[in-house]
């Protein structure tokens, strides 16, 4: 899988699933499109309308920490965001982002600013910085992550093998 | 090798010995989702093609977070869980039972040596009784539902030594402060945390579910504690179920191990926006707040409330400010009332609200105006956190929380437990 786009970088560390998606929408409704415009709006009102389809977000390290709604991928998948670079994620919406097949890179995103264009490389393993002309590295995901993400999050693996499928 | 208390269970629940970093397949215990993740539990569990759940008296679906309905929108979803529950004939507990992660241990579905998972980031809380207890997400959870068992990645262990003993007016929310604020918000991430020493073992078990409850806000997998003759006599009183007390051995591995005297530690705060931003008290004592809020699964047990109580006996809440009381659960409500202890509180000018999450995840029920400080008993305090991003939350212990409300500012504890003694 091979994803390029466009970064809106948030330079911070520790961007909560609050700040992702407010308790006062995603307890009312669990149509995501509806409540994807919604998606960082503490953080920037209109981020929403600056989404071009494909682009990614890219954060500092503990991406994703607080609740374990899984509304938090969900609505960064359903806005159009095609993959989220960070330094490290928080577990529980690490394994809810791989779950709901929004691919999660860890990388150093301290080589990437807002607005650069990147290359994902899923199989290979690596991130192109084509504005800055530099190759990042990322962290292996585990194997039952890797087998859950190719087949199309875990709706699909459980249908598949009727069950987990560990080895 | 030895093993810690998280691969002890992991290897009895998986039925092999497990090791670190590799990943096993459990058998669950117990699994529950709330009114914020249910919903998105039930659709998994539809697209999955489920037509059954693995054991129907293992799985708990509690109205928590929006109890009572504040609109059309959270009704119907909870309408989705109550139909869910009937068709099923899994548990449901209804707007006003409490909050869950009260509720899983006081109904006992929670005992020593389980396994268990919940869509929540708190589920850890029952970590305090020495149960293999975690967080997890919706989809995830439809997968446990039916198949009754989960995937894990076997956490490395940190051993967090506490020494000492606890100075009076200073609790166990004090200590989860200070060792998040040590520990920082993703020092533990995919860890187990282990709590242990002296100081451990004179927390009531009520105190230690505050500290586990916490674990997640250092990024931890589980914050377990080894079970006593404390937590074996709370759990049989609550309990049918039989319990299977496992410790971690002396050989185990620990990734860290930190040891800090708890015998000068001096009531904290977490200042807004992060939960690791802690300070001791004194450097934020004198900050005006407009609201304080007493409840959440953090510290809305019954000790909470007597400890606020005591404080607030034959005094009042300053005027222009809202002190709002969320009991986590009916039960603890109506001991509460028994004891005179919710007397006391509203004589006092406190609000009581639903047993449930309060105004915790901004829902309803207390959301602060713009600009406004806000003092709670909660255990996140995240921008927006409680329904208004212009709003600034301070965490503390139910005490903090209750000397605040009398002074409409950030207030130390301590004098008014030092007055009481004269």
């Amino acid at each position: 899988m091979v994803l390029k786009g466009k970064v809106h970088k948030f330079n911070i560390d520790d961007l909560n699933t609050d700040y992702i998606i407010s308790g006062r929408y995603k307890f009312k409704t669990i149509d995501m499109k509806e409540l994807s415009q919604h998606l960082m709006e503490d953080l920037d009102e209109s981020f929403y309308q600056k989404i071009k389809p494909g682009d990614f977000i890219v954060a500092g390290k503990n991406f994703g920490c607080g609740s374990s709604r899984e509304q938090a991928p969900l609505v960064i998948k359903f806005a159009g965001i095609s993959a989220v670079l960070a330094k490290s994620f928080a577990r529980i919406f690490f394994r809810n982002a791989i779950n709901t097949g929004l691919p999660v890179i860890e990388c150093d995103t301290d080589q990437i600013e807002n607005g650069d264009e990147i290359e994902v490389n899923l199989e290979e393993g690596q991130v192109k910085n084509i504005t800055k002309n530099l190759i990042l590295s990322i962290k292996p995901l585990p194997q039952m992550m890797i087998k859950i993400l190719n087949d199309g999050g875990l709706v699909e693996h459980f249908k598949k093998y009727k069950g987990f499928k560990i080895d | 090798m030895g093993e810690t208390l998280a691969e002890k269970i992991l290897s009895l629940k998986s039925g092999k010995k497990v090791s670190t970093g590799e990943i096993v397949l459990a058998n669950l215990d117990f699994i529950m989702a709330q009114d914020g993740t249910a919903p998105l539990v039930i659709k998994a569990f539809n697209e999955m093609g489920g037509e059954r759940v693995f054991d129907s008296s293992k799985i708990a679906f509690v109205i928590d977070h929006s109890a009572p309905s504040p609109n059309e929108g959270v009704s119907s979803l909870h309408k989705m869980m109550r139909d869910f529950a009937q068709k099923y004939g899994i548990i449901l507990y209804e707007v006003g039972e409490g909050v869950c992660h009260q509720l899983l241990p006081e109904k006992g579905h929670v005992v020593p040596g389980d396994l268990v998972i919940g869509a929540d980031s708190h589920t850890c809380t029952y970590g305090a009784l020495g149960a293999f207890a975690t967080g997890l997400g919706s989809t995830d959870l439809a997968a446990a539902l039916i198949s009754g068992k989960m995937w894990f990645k076997v956490p490395e262990t940190f051993e967090l030594i506490l020494k000492g003993k606890l100075p009076r007016g200073v609790y166990s929310k004090d200590l989860a402060l200070f060792l998040i604020g040590k520990i920082t918000a993703d020092g533990a991430t995919y860890k187990s945390i282990e709590f242990k020493g002296g100081a451990i073992k004179e927390l009531s078990v009520e105190a230690r579910f505050t500290l586990s409850n916490m674990a997640v806000e250092m990024g931890a997998k589980v914050g377990l504690i080894a079970p006593d003759e404390e937590t074996l006599t709370w759990v049989n009183k609550h309990s049918r179920k039989k319990s299977n007390p496992l410790f971690s051995d002396d050989d185990a591995l620990y990734e860290k191990s930190f040891e800090f005297n708890v015998s000068y530690l001096e009531p904290q705060v977490a200042k807004p926006h992060q939960v690791d931003n802690v300070i001791p008290i004194g450097e934020v004592e004198g900050t005006e707040i407009s609201q304080a809020f007493l409840g959440t699964c953090t510290n809305g047990r019954l000790e909470d409330l007597e400890i606020a109580a005591q404080i607030m006996k034959g005094r009042k809440v300053k005027s222009g400010v809202r002190f709002i009381i969320a009991p986590a659960s009916r039960e603890i409500f109506l001991t509460a009332i028994k004891k005179g202890l919710i007397e006391v509180l509203v004589e006092a000018g406190g609000v009581v609200v639903t047993p449930g999450c309060g105004c915790c995840v901004g829902t309803h029920n207390g959301i602060p105006s713009d600009g406004e400080n806000i003092i709670s008993s909660a255990n996140r305090n995240f921008k927006g956190r409680m329904g208004n991003p212009n709003a600034f939350i301070y965490l503390a212990s139910p005490a903090t929380v209750a000397a605040s409300a009398i002074e409409g500012k950030i207030a130390d504890p301590r004098k008014y437990l030092e007055k009481r003694l004269d």
